[in-house]
């Protein structure tokens, strides 16, 4: 059960920075998930029209003058209020931090398509003549952006990057967080993700053309994983930045321990643009079981990943049935059905929304969960109504995404 | 435009660019970079806001003349005389 690491090796969470539909700090977005309170609205964006996503109402002028925020993007700007917000809940003397060892590594599913489409549409007022098109639209658009934006706010001089990782970008921005604090290329790492995606017209015009994007006439009932009547993915923006210290040093510091992240994997599918595939899904949870050393029935709460798409939720439950059996312990929720899909961010806000299930001892649900479908049936799945629990002490939440990367990230309170 | 319009055109461009500064005490024979924030991002901004509010175009090696509200307003006169205000 103990990772055999020493504690300078041993890698926790010690602050939360997030906004969500439902929430701009870990509080709020807590209350409103074990509340049942959904974050998705009514919409509408260009082009495409009328539609439902998760829009997030996070002060941006709380950490950025009107200058700059006209000068970034809104990744940049999700990723500014998290990263402010998360060392501020981590209680860091920010002051005197060597800004040189700070590491800045945050998931994103794609970068500047919002930037693009926005440049675009004001070209056509000029009929297309590039002498229109912004000087800004490269340091917008380049991959680093999100982060790099935090870098300038915040003064940070260690390394800062994105990680592309399609839906999986959340955990992958905190597995790179933990790497680079094991192999001593930083002393603090502020990791995570971010997604700007309901700024863009074509993600939902791409959903929509596939067949997977989900309509409903009460927003709040749009996103459904695993019900029988879901239709498809609820767009949403959103960001949620952990800070991740060494164990050693958040002792010596008297930090707040939120819990200690010991198992994580990644994997690809290599067998399809878009379906998952159940099978890689399973192996990728089982190699982050295997290193934290923990067997399935050790797992009190799975944090799924189902999207509300009529394939991808069955695929993933037959990973979750092949790997947790029956065993009579495990529960499984699903934070989507609250917010929508937040892409790069997604990974990480749900891993937030249940890290306070260690002390409130409550695993939130899966709303609209009307008509289970049989072929998603999970034993264990919480269904509309949190439960609480004698303890939780282990959290897995799983990330996947288009072109098969699947991500797991494994909590353990401490 | 007259001289007054094209100042007020310039300074609502300013506005739009540093909206967190007062340019109300604004000197207009000193250099804009000297009485606030403007990188060369920004003043790329005050070009591309005439081009696209204006038509007026500005060739690189006329940058300079647009260093101050004065020396602005007297390069842009004669090209602007004739652009209604808006």
């Amino acid at each position: 059960m103990i990772a055999p690491h020493p504690d300078c090796q041993r890698i926790v969470i010690t602050g939360v920075g997030l906004t969500a539909p439902n929430g701009n700090n870990l509080r709020e977005f807590r209350e409103s998930l074990l509340a049942g309170r959904s974050g998705v609205t009514r919409y509408e964006t260009r082009y495409f029209g009328e539609t439902v996503a998760g829009v997030c109402q996070f002060d941006e002028l709380r950490y950025q003058s009107r200058k700059v925020l006209r000068r970034g993007t809104r990744a940049g700007s999700v990723g500014i209020y998290c990263a402010n917000e998360a060392i501020r809940d981590a209680g860091l003397d920010w002051e005197n931090v060597d800004k040189s060892a700070v590491g800045i590594y945050v998931g994103v599913t794609e970068h500047g398509n919002v930037e693009t489409e926005q440049e675009l549409y004001q070209l056509k007022q000029y009929d297309y003549d590039i002498q229109y098109w912004s000087h800004h639209h490269n340091p917008r658009t380049v991959a680093n952006n999100p982060a790099g934006e935090i870098s300038l706010n915040l003064g940070i001089t260690g390394p800062h990057y994105t990680l592309g990782a399609a839906c999986a970008a959340g955990n992958a921005g905190i597995i790179q967080g933990v790497q680079m604090l094991r192999l001593g290329e930083c002393e603090l790492a502020i990791c995570g993700g971010v997604s700007e995606s309901i700024h863009t017209f074509g993600i939902f015009a791409s959903f929509h053309s596939q067949g997977a994007l989900a309509r409903h006439e009460d927003p709040a009932k749009a996103s459904r994983p695993f019900d029988a009547d879901r239709n498809g993915i609820v767009v949403a923006e959103g960001g949620c930045l952990f800070i991740l210290e060494r164990l050693s040093d958040a002792r010596s510091r008297g930090a707040k321990i939120y819990g200690e992240i010991v198992g994580y994997a990644m994997n690809s599918d290599a067998y399809d643009y878009v379906l998952p595939h159940p099978e890689r899904q399973a192996e990728c949870i089982e190699t982050a079981l295997r290193r934290a050393k923990l067997s399935p029935k050790d797992i009190d709460i799975v944090s799924t990943h189902a999207t509300g798409t009529t394939s991808g939720d069955v695929q993933e439950c037959l990973a979750l049935r092949r790997v947790f059996g029956d065993n009579g312990h495990t529960l499984f929720n699903n934070t989507k059905s609250f917010i929508g899909h937040a892409m790069g961010a997604a990974g990480a806000l749900e891993l937030a929304g249940n890290l306070p299930s260690f002390e409130d001892r409550v695993c939130h649900a899966t709303i609209n969960l009307d008509r289970p479908d049989p072929e998603c049936s999970l034993n264990g799945l919480v269904a509309n109504q949190p439960r609480e629990l004698p303890k939780v002490d282990t959290i897995l939440n799983n990330s996947f995404g288009m072109l098969g990367i699947n991500s797991v990230v494994i909590v353990r309170r401490l | 435009m007259t001289s007054a319009e094209i100042q007020k055109a310039i300074l609502d461009i300013l506005a739009s660019i540093a909206p967190d500064e007062d340019l109300s005490k604004l000197d207009p024979q000193k250099p804009f970079r000297d009485q606030m924030e403007l990188d060369s991002m920004d003043f790329l901004d005050i070009v591309m806001e005439l081009r696209k509010r204006y038509r007026v175009q500005i060739p690189e090696e006329d940058y300079p003349a647009l260093a101050s509200m004065n020396s602005s307003v007297e390069y842009l006169l004669p090209r602007m005389k004739d652009i209604p205000a808006a």
